[in-house]
C-alpha cells in the first residue's frame, strides 16, 4: 500500500508545474475568465510541441506513453490553475475512442492531427430534447451515396465555435429501438449548414447550440458501424469514467483560507470548521480519483468506482462552496471572473461553477442510478 | 498509489471475515445485548493471537503494523462482533512501547481485556471507558504519568445501559492504586499515540458497520417488492444508498491512507487521522440510517437487524467525541490552534 504519486508520475508532476508556469501566463488566465472558451489556441499548441496533448498514446500516433497516474497529474494541474481545459479533454476523449473503434484511414488522417494540436473536437451528442437520455438523439442522418446528410440540433457543444470537429451522434434510422439507429459522425465544422450558436454560462463557460442543416459528411468520416452508434458511445462513456474535481475543490478551499487570513478571520470556529469540512472532502476526493487512477493503470475491471469520482466530487464542491461563500457573509457579495480573482471574488465563482460539474459528462443522478446498479446489483431504474 | 493488499494482508482480511461470520452470528450479538461482549467469543479470538497481533514478534506478538489491525478492525465492525479488539490491541501496543514486558505478557495471557482511558484522568476522572466494563486493567494517564489500574479484587463497575451496547465503565481512576510504566513528555506522548491508534481503528471498525449497512438495505431493496417491482428500482430508495456506498468507500480510503501516512508521510498523519475520524462516523451513522429507512416498517422493527447497525453507527464513535468536534480538532491541526 503507497498513497504517494509513484516516481514516474512525482517526476512528470514537477515537470507539468514548470510547463504550466512558463505557458500560461496571467493574460490566457484573465481571457478565459472574459471569454469561457475552454480552449486556448497557443496554449494547446505549446502542449502539443510537449507532446501532452495525447501524452498517453503510443509514440507512433505522435504520444509518449505515460500512464494513467501520469495523466491523471497532468488534469489535476489545469484545473488547480484554472487552465483553458475543455476542449483538450474532449478532443482527446475522441481521440482515444477513435483509437479503439476508428478506421485505418482514421487512424492515419487524424491520430497525428490532434496529437500536434493542429486538431480539435468538440462532443456533439446532447439535443435540446436529449440530455442524460442521450440515446433518445433524434438528429437525422441519412445516406446520399458516398455521403451522408445531417440535418438537426445539437445543444451544450462546448467548444464548437474553434473546434474542427463535432463527434456527433445521429439517428440513421428510425424504425426500430432508440439505441438501435443511431450513427456517429465526425463532421467538420467548416461544413456548408454548420453553424454554432454561443449559450453562455453561469459558471462562465461558453458553450453552443449547433445547427446541422443539409450537412454533407463523406463516409469516410463515420465512426464505428452504420447503425452502430451505441457500441461507440459505450466505448467513448466509458472512457470519461473516473472524471473528478477534485483539483477544484483544493483551489476553492486554498483561496477561501487565504480570504480568512487576510480577513484576519481564522479564530472563528465557524470559519475554521466551513474551511475543514472542505479540506477533508477534497481529500476524500482526490482519494477516489487516485484509486480508479489505479485500477486503470493495472488494468482492473472497474465497476462503481468511476461513477463514484465523478458523484462525490461535484456534490461536495457545491456543497463546499455554497458553505464557503455564506462564510464570506458581506464580503461574498462581490464578482469574480474566475479562481484567480481576488480571494472572495474566487469562492464566488466557484459558487458558480460548481453547478455544472453534476450536469455535464452524467448528472448526479446518472452516476447515482449506475452505482446502484453496478456497485449495489440493484435493478436497472430507469426504463427505454 | 498502490492500494493493492500484499498477499499477507489478504489472508489476514479473509481469516477474520471467516472468523467473525463464523463466529459472531448476528443471534449471538442479540444474546450478548445490553452489554455488548461475549466471553465465550473473546476467548476464541485471543486464541488467534489478534490482541498482541500489533506487538513485536520479540515481546510475544504478531509483529504486524496497524493497516493489518484495521483490516480486522473493519470486519469486527461488519459482524459488530461483541469483542473490545480495538481497546485490547491498542492497549497492548502501548504496553509494548513503554517496555513494559511484564504487564503486556500478563496482559496477552491474562483472559480479561485491556481498556484504555481515552481522556486525562485530572480532567475527567469518572469518564466513561471504551470495554471498561470487561477489562482487567486499565491504562490511563493521571497526574502526568501512565499508569495501569488493575480491576480491585471484589470491585464491580457500575455499566450504564446504552443504546450501542457499549460495554463502557467508570472506575476509581482517581484514588485506585496504580503501577506507573512511564512519566513526563513520554508517558504524554505515548498516550497521544495510543488514542490516535485509537481513533483510526474505531474508524477502521465503523467503515466495516457502514459497508454491511449499505449491503443489508441494498439486499432488502432487491428482494422487497412494492407498486409491483423491487423497491430497489425506484430511484427514491436507489440512489441514497448510492450516495452511502460512496462515503463508506471514501472512509475506507482515507482511514487507510491516515493509517499509512503514520510512518509514511508523518506530517500529514495528525490531520489524516481527524478525518479519517470524522469522515468514517457520519459515514457510518449516514448509512446505517438510510439502510433503517430502506427496510421501512420493519427497518423500525427490532425483529430485523438493521436496527443493531444503526444504535451502533452514532455510539461508537460518541465514546470518543462529537465528529463535528474531530473537525474542530482538524482545523487546530490543519491552521494551528485558535487564538480565541
Amino acid at each position: 500500500m503507497d498513497f504517494r504519486l509513484t516516481p514516474e508520475a512525482q517526476e512528470f508532476y514537477d515537470e507539468v508545474c514548470a510547463f504550466f508556469d512558463e505557458h500560461l501566463d496571467a493574460e490566457t488566465i484573465a481571457r478565459e475568465e472574459r471569454t469561457g472558451d475552454g480552449f486556448d489556441r497557443a496554449f494547446h499548441e505549446a502542449l502539443a510541441e510537449r507532446g501532452w496533448v495525447a501524452a498517453d498514446w503510443p509514440k507512433k500516433f505522435g504520444g509518449q506513453e505515460r500512464d494513467a497516474h501520469e495523466m491523471y497529474v497532468l488534469d489535476q494541474e489545469f484545473l488547480r490553475r484554472g487552465c483553458p481545459r475543455n476542449t483538450s479533454v474532449t478532443t482527446g476523449l475522441v481521440g482515444n475512442t477513435l483509437r479503439v473503434v476508428g478506421t485505418e484511414r482514421q487512424k492515419r488522417e487524424l491520430l497525428p492531427g490532434i496529437a500536434s494540436g493542429r486538431i480539435v473536437i468538440s462532443l456533439g451528442y446532447s439535443e435540446p430534447q436529449a440530455g442524460s437520455d442521450v440515446a433518445a438523439a433524434q438528429t437525422r442522418a441519412r445516406r446520399e451515396g458516398d455521403h451522408w446528410r445531417i440535418d438537426g440540433q445539437k445543444m451544450f457543444t462546448t467548444g464548437a465555435h474553434l473546434t474542427d470537429y463535432i463527434f456527433l451522434l445521429a439517428r440513421s434510422d428510425a424504425s426500430g429501438g432508440k439505441r438501435d439507429g443511431l450513427t456517429m459522425f465526425l463532421v467538420p465544422t467548416d461544413s456548408e449548414g454548420f453553424e454554432a450558436q454561443a449559450v453562455p454560462t453561469l459558471g462562465g463557460e461558453r458553450t453552443n447550440l449547433s445547427f446541422y442543416s443539409g450537412v454533407r459528411v463523406p463516409d469516410w468520416l463515420r465512426v464505428g458501424e452504420v447503425d452502430g452508434g451505441w457500441d461507440v458511445m459505450k466505448v467513448a462513456l466509458s472512457l470519461e469514467q473516473g472524471v473528478g474535481f477534485s483539483g477544484s475543490a483544493e483551489t476553492l478551499h486554498r483561496r477561501a483560507l487565504e480570504w480568512a487570513e487576510r480577513a484576519g478571520r481564522l479564530d472563528d470556529p465557524l470559519v475554521r470548521e466551513r474551511l475543514a469540512r472542505t479540506a477533508l472532502n477534497a481529500e476524500v476526493g482526490k482519494l477516489l480519483e487516485q484509486r480508479a487512477v489505479w485500477m486503470t493503470a493495472e488494468g482492473r475491471p472497474m465497476r462503481a468506482e468511476g461513477p463514484m469520482c465523478k458523484l462525490f466530487t461535484s456534490e461536495a464542491l457545491i456543497e463546499d462552496a455554497g458553505s464557503l461563500l455564506d462564510m464570506l457573509g458581506p464580503d461574498a457579495l462581490e464578482s469574480g471572473g474566475g479562481p484567480t480573482s481576488p480571494a472572495a471574488a474566487a469562492v464566488e465563482f466557484f459558487q458558480r461553477y460548481a453547478q455544472g460539474t453534476a450536469i455535464y459528462a452524467g448528472t448526479s443522478e446518472i452516476m447515482r442510478s449506475l452505482i446502484a446498479e453496478q456497485g449495489l446489483g440493484l435493478p436497472r431504474s430507469r426504463s427505454g | 498509489m498502490d492500494l493493492a493488499l500484499s498477499e499477507e494482508q489478504e489472508l489476514i482480511r479473509e481469516t477474520f471475515a471467516g472468523f467473525f461470520s463464523n463466529e459472531s452470528s448476528l443471534e449471538l450479538v442479540r444474546e450478548c445485548e445490553p452489554l455488548g461482549f461475549s466471553a465465550d467469543l473473546w476467548k476464541k479470538f485471543a486464541e488467534t493471537g489478534a490482541l498482541g497481533m500489533g506487538v513485536p514478534e520479540s515481546l510475544g506478538g504478531g509483529g504486524t503494523g496497524l493497516i493489518e489491525m484495521a483490516l480486522v478492525a473493519e470486519e469486527c465492525g461488519r459482524q459488530l462482533a461483541p469483542v473490545p479488539f480495538v481497546e485490547s490491541a491498542v492497549a497492548a501496543r502501548l504496553l509494548a512501547r513503554l517496555e513494559a514486558p511484564d504487564a503486556l505478557e500478563a496482559a496477552l495471557e491474562d483472559a480479561a481485556p485491556l481498556a484504555l482511558a481515552l481522556r486525562l484522568v485530572d480532567d475527567s476522572p469518572g469518564q466513561r471507558i471504551p470495554a471498561g466494563a470487561v477489562a482487567g486493567s486499565v491504562l490511563a494517564l493521571r497526574g502526568g504519568a501512565l499508569v495501569r489500574v488493575s480491576r480491585p479484587p471484589g470491585w464491580e463497575p457500575d455499566c450504564p445501559k446504552n443504546h450501542g451496547s457499549a460495554p463502557i465503565a467508570s472506575w476509581p481512576l482517581a484514588e485506585a492504586p496504580g503501577e506507573v510504566l512511564a512519566e513526563g513528555e513520554r508517558a504524554r506522548a505515548e498516550f497521544d499515540t495510543a488514542v490516535e491508534e485509537w481513533k483510526l481503528l474505531t474508524a477502521a471498525a465503523l467503515v466495516g458497520l457502514g459497508r454491511e449497512s449499505v449491503r443489508l438495505g441494498a439486499e432488502y431493496a432487491k428482494g422487497r417488492e412494492q407498486f409491483g417491482a423491487p423497491i430497489g428500482s425506484y430511484q427514491g430508495i436507489a440512489h441514497p444508498l448510492a450516495d452511502c456506498a460512496t462515503a463508506v468507500d471514501g472512509a475506507q480510503l482515507l482511514v487507510w491512507e491516515a493509517v499509512w501516512a503514520r510512518e509514511d508521510e508523518p506530517e500529514r498523519a495528525p490531520a489524516l487521522a481527524s478525518m479519517a475520524f470524522a469522515f468514517a462516523a457520519e459515514s457510518a451513522a449516514r448509512a446505517a440510517t438510510v439502510s433503517l429507512h430502506t427496510h421501512g416498517g420493519y427497518g423500525f422493527s427490532l425483529e430485523y437487524d438493521v436496527q443493531l447497525y444503526f444504535r451502533r453507527a452514532r455510539a461508537w464513535p460518541l465514546v470518543w467525541d462529537d465528529p463535528r468536534r474531530e473537525l474542530q480538532r482538524l482545523a487546530d491541526r490543519l491552521y494551528g490552534p485558535s487564538r480565541s
